[in-house]
């Protein structure tokens, strides 16, 4: 089952396969069953599994996730889609308050295999209220897994690693990077869950991205190399558990660190990132460790301003040079 | 109803009321921390409930759950040791007074956001019903988390779905210092079932009997596939909300000082901790161990030094969990990573 395929279909095939080997796995969600999921991801198992284990539900965001909590502590393995990350916020106490917790409460009697897939991210002039990401919040919460794929490789692969742990696991999607194709390797055995990956080798600058903005950074790094700059580009993968060595290594060849995330600036993914790879590079680093996030403004809806709200190819190019010839910041953050 | 549960219930209630009453010394003393919230007075709900209830059921309970647990038989020593943060606590000292549980007995956990229990018990029975068992989830919830978004969701979900949860209200009249009439425009709880097509009745929730009897048959009515339903038991907490509230919004409490005509007495008993006494709460109102005792002794069943050797019993019984607690070791941290871990397995996360 190699070939190319789009993300929705790499996530609709993972939860295929993991639905057809174990009959404790079901997803539930709005609009997942008869009308095939938002962006189809759930399309053809509703008529193959049936209701019970593809489960449309009301708009009950915290309802359904935490049905999906008790659901998990009685060893099955539900696979909540929240229709956008956005509605997460109604499902914040289920995710944080209890699957997060409630093994670590009952001094570890619980499993939680509770898979809690959403997509967030800017889109197209989704306006404020849909043009979130939640990571920040997410991965200040100890008991929580986070992966976000940017391939449908990383989508397949890392929903069917996510749904086989016994650990609650939110993946973050993307919704641009649904209809995004690439190849997906089904036989091949997966890198470990949470390890990022190296994108592209480089020599003068580390770039670390993830979800959407590694993609962006591969671009950006294309650029760069028709200046005569090396860009290296390493796709977390993962916000929780963070793989800091593959980090660290790069840093220990390029000298230089820019952080690239789609979502604000101000207390976000990359501030971690930031003070983390600062603490432990310190002495590597030619120059302070730089972040190109998305501006501290709710997103506008006017396409133009919203386009220039976060990280294109160029601005993460324009980016790397100011860090790399000591230039001010420019509007990274 | 026989013998053996009728006593086995008195006795239940002596342990609890006993068990409850020696937390709050043991809370004065400084071995139990943090919040403690006690049941006296709401003993016959927890008591009638899961005496109705079979094992193989589940019980999702909320931050006032002691009793729940003890009835549903985890050891007297484990809740006294996770009371005070110890290692033989039923949940190795990581949980505490409002976060029990523990998985053989299906005691799936004291839940302290209000409003949780639902979405846990709505899960648990989805999971039971796609598997077509007969087992049942009883979910409590106080007067004050019917509020709560998750009340009518999971409500509308366990109806929707036909999914085997009893919905049980511990109606104590208090939502923390706010009385029921303050904080809800329905103030008869079981009303609200309606709305989502949920079968539904008020209880006498101070009498044993009743609350025993009707849980048997609301059980027998899930069991039947029929889908959830829901009980209020009116009933009351004899103490404050928790060992940090005194409970002195209440009427009782106004009553008992408007009794009281000496101002300077009045003024002497604000000055002094105010939580009331054993003696007065056994003054107090319609006291449901009262009430079943005096059913017992009608009945012919026991006699009073029986029902006196019984209190002996559970007085035994208590002292020992207190024993067991102080004698049980503190965690270590390697306990508290072990417990977040727990799930881990071989998993390899990243190398």
């Amino acid at each position: 089952m190699n070939g190319t395929m789009t993300c929705w279909q790499a996530l609709n095939q993972a939860l295929d396969r993991e639905m057809a080997a174990d009959d404790s796995v079901f997803v539930l969600g709005e609009d997942v069953g008869l009308y095939g999921g938002s962006y189809r991801v759930t399309e053809g198992l509703y008529a193959k599994y049936g209701e019970w284990r593809v489960r449309d539900t009301p708009i009950s965001e915290g309802g359904f996730t935490g049905l999906g909590v008790g659901a998990a502590l009685v060893g099955m393995r539900p696979v909540v889609e929240i229709m956008t990350v956005n509605f997460a916020l109604l499902a914040l106490d289920a995710i944080v308050n209890m699957a997060a917790k409630v093994p670590f409460m009952s001094g570890g009697q619980f499993p939680m295999p509770l898979v809690v897939r959403t997509p967030g991210g800017v889109a197209r002039q989704l306006a404020a209220q849909h043009s979130q990401r939640l990571e920040h919040t997410l991965m200040n919460v100890p008991g929580l897994r986070i992966a976000v794929p940017s391939t449908p490789q990383d989508a397949y692969w890392q929903l069917r690693q996510a749904i086989r742990s016994d650990e609650p696991i939110v993946l973050l999607e993307h919704e641009l990077l649904y209809f995004e194709q690439g190849g997906v390797d089904t036989d091949a055995p997966p890198p470990p869950m949470h390890r990022a990956a190296l994108r592209r080798a480089g020599d003068d600058v580390t770039i670390i991205g993830y979800s959407r903005t590694a993609l962006l950074a591969e671009q950006a790094a294309g650029r760069l190399a028709k200046e005569g700059i090396s860009a290296e580009v390493i796709d977390l993968r993962s916000l929780r558990p963070i793989d800091w060595e593959t980090c660290r290594q790069s840093v220990e060849k390029t000298h230089h660190l820019l952080i690239v995330e789609e979502d604000c600036g101000f207390a976000g993914a990359g501030a971690e990132l930031a003070a983390q790879l600062g603490e432990r590079c310190f002495h590597l680093l030619d120059a302070p460790v730089r972040r190109h996030a998305g501006l501290d403004l709710p997103t506008p809806y006017n396409g133009t301003l919203e386009a220039a709200s976060i990280p294109t190819p160029s601005s993460i190019a324009g980016a790397v040079r100011r860090l790399l010839d000591g230039s001010a910041p420019g509007d990274e953050t | 109803m026989d013998r053996n549960t009728l006593i086995a219930m008195l006795r239940d209630m002596l342990l609890a009321r006993a068990f409850e009453e020696r937390a709050a010394e043991e809370y004065a003393r400084g071995n139990i921390a943090g919040f403690l919230h006690l049941y006296p007075g709401e003993e016959a709900v927890a008591v009638g409930v899961l005496h109705a209830a079979e094992p193989s059921d589940y019980v999702v309970s909320t931050y006032r759950e002691h009793v729940h647990a003890l009835v549903r038989g985890i050891p007297p020593g484990a809740v006294m040791a996770e009371l005070f943060g110890r290692r033989d606590g039923c949940c190795k000292g990581m949980g505490g007074s409002m976060h029990l549980f523990d998985r053989d007995r299906r005691f799936m956990g004291g839940y302290a956001i209000v409003g949780e229990t639902y979405p846990v018990a709505t899960g648990i029975a989805y999971a039971i019903a796609m598997r077509g068992l007969p087992e049942a989830v009883i979910c409590f919830f106080g007067d004050g988390a019917v509020n709560q978004g998750t009340f009518h969701e999971s409500l509308n979900m366990a109806a929707l779905w036909k999914l085997p949860v009893l919905f049980v209200c511990e109606n104590n009249r208090y939502q923390i210092g706010t009385e029921i009439h303050r904080h809800s425009a329905v103030t008869e709880v079981y009303k609200r079932a309606c709305a989502h097509r949920i079968p539904a009745e008020q209880v006498d929730g101070m009498d044993v009997l009743a609350v025993h009897r009707a849980t048997r048959s609301a059980l027998a009515r899930i069991r039947e596939d029929t889908g959830p339903q829901l009980l209020e038991m009116l009933t009351y907490r004899f103490r404050g909300h928790s060992m940090a509230d005194p409970g002195s919004y209440r009427p009782r409490v106004e009553v008992q000082a408007f009794e009281e005509k000496d101002p300077v007495t009045v003024a002497i008993a604000e000055t002094l901790p105010s939580y009331p006494t054993p003696e007065q709460i056994a003054s107090a109102g319609p006291d449901n161990i009262g009430r079943l005792t005096d059913h017992i002794h009608r009945q012919g069943h026991m006699t009073p030094d029986q029902v006196e050797a019984l209190k002996r019993e559970v007085g035994d019984t208590v002292e020992a969990a207190v024993a067991f607690a102080a004698a049980s070791p503190e965690p270590g941290m390697e306990d508290a990573w072990a417990s977040l871990n727990a799930n881990r397995g071989r998993e390899v996360l990243i190398r």
